[in-house]
């Protein structure tokens, strides 16, 4: 009980010290001298009207480049560890009739939805990665909708290995190209186009896919299956 | 005065649970509950960090004096995503874990060698 | 910031607190997940009124959807109440 107070109070006093050490520089009054460059020259140097995405593909796209790496390593792993998990399944009855049929309809429009967010991320707020968790959550949908749904394994390992793979040689065709990795090498295009932005609408369609598969590969591995489904 | 308490306050103080649940509960799901709320937490941070006074979304035609600042909202993006694959990475140690001990509790975890 | 936006985010914060406060004391784990769907939806709400409009895609799809489905397989391989 002391042991518990203790702790209590010390986290409390560590969060006052952030507290004010945030404080020292009020709510409301960023620091922006790289933010101010991005801003102004964005616009017309990317092409794209959102300049997050321009940010994250172009000007930080060594990060976003990282962050794929990271995710692929995390999906491998989870699947490696998971394997060999005895399954057994729980439920007893099936899902009712309501929930198949309207799945059975919802399915296509959500993988339309998630793929219009990731083709339109120079566009409209978003990008790749919500795209890729919308089209994971339609497969989420199906996977609790149906007792014998699958997702061929095969499939999901050869769409993420080959997206990270067009990643990295789209990286190294800039580097040929123009003489730093990741450039742009597609011109900016005309303002509030889809055919606009450099390479920025090609880097949100690999990484949509890739973190669709991902994500699907993680709920698969994690709900396991047997020889029924 | 009160916008930093509401903003930069609660972002703390959700951390500061998130923590709380981390160091006190001895259940293995429910630390990583906690941990999970810690990054939320965090997140929720940076972005106040980034906001600037009657500023709006940097999208579509801005001037530009008037855009919040859009570097920490490009990290907090990438780092959002890649929370939720180490949560469910964290989430298979433990389900293997209960597999083989037959317990969650990190106390009696603990104390079997080997 | 206008009065009535801080007053909304002052209610938003309070009841942000109390989701995680709930997440700490409550001994069933499927009650803590959901608690931590609800913090990641109003923590979406917070990033919509600190104009960040793709980190709340982001989160509101990522922590109210993806992690709580994780978590629901997970705790249906393992135990549901704590102790």
């Amino acid at each position: 009980m002391i042991k518990k107070a203790f702790l209590i109070l010390l986290v409390a006093f560590t969060g006052y010290v952030f507290f004010v050490a945030a404080s020292a520089r009020p709510f409301g009054s960023p620091r922006v001298v790289v933010s101010k460059r991005y801003l102004e020259k964005g616009l017309n140097e990317t092409g794209s009207q959102n300049i997050v995405t321009s940010v994250v593909v172009l000007y930080r796209g060594f990060d976003t480049l990282g962050e794929v790496t990271v995710l692929f390593l995390a999906a491998t792993a989870l699947a490696a560890l998971i394997s060999g998990f005895p399954f057994e399944r729980k439920e007893r009855t099936e899902p009712s009739l309501v929930m198949s049929t309207a799945s059975r309809y919802l399915f296509p429009l959500i993988l339309l939805f998630g793929a219009y967010i990731f083709v339109h991320g120079h566009l409209t707020p978003g990008g790749g990665f919500p795209g890729g968790v919308v089209i994971a959550s339609g497969f989420l949908l199906m996977f609790l909708a149906f007792r014998k749904y699958r997702v061929s394994e095969g499939g999901l390992i050869v769409t993420e290995g080959l997206a990270g793979f067009f990643y990295v040689l789209i990286g190294l065709i800039g580097l040929y190209l123009l003489g730093s990795f990741l450039a742009s090498f597609l011109p900016p295009g005309r303002l509030h186009t889809l055919l606009s932005g450099g390479i920025i609408p090609l880097i949100y369609i690999l990484i949509g896919f890739k973190v669709g598969s991902e994500m699907t590969g993680i709920l698969r591995s994690l709900k396991g299956e047997d020889e029924n489904g | 005065m009160a916008e930093n308490i509401i903003f930069y306050g609660s972002s703390i103080a959700l951390a500061a649970i998130g923590l709380l649940i981390a160091l006190t509960r001895r259940n293995l799901i429910k630390i990583i509950i906690g941990l999970d709320l810690m990054e939320t937490g965090v997140n929720m941070f940076l972005i106040s960090i980034g906001y600037r006074r009657g500023g709006t979304a940097p999208i579509f035609d801005i001037p530009l004096s008037k855009a919040v600042d859009p570097v920490p909202q490009a990290l907090v993006l990438t780092a959002i995503v890649i929370g939720v694959a180490v949560t469910a990475l964290a989430l298979t140690f433990a389900v293997r874990i209960h597999e083989k001990y037959g317990t969650l509790d990190i106390s009696k975890l603990r104390e079997m060698k080997w | 910031m206008p009065e009535v936006i801080l007053i909304i985010s002052g209610v938003l914060g309070f009841f942000l607190l109390v989701s995680a406060l709930v997440a700490w004391l409550t001994r069933d784990l499927l009650v803590a997940v959901l608690a931590t769907a609800a913090a990641g939806l109003l923590v979406s709400l917070f990033y919509l009124i600190l104009q960040a409009p793709d980190v709340a895609i982001t989160e509101a799809s990522i922590g109210a959807g993806l992690t709580t489905g994780i978590f629901v397989y997970v705790l249906s391989k393992t135990e549901r109440y704590e102790k």
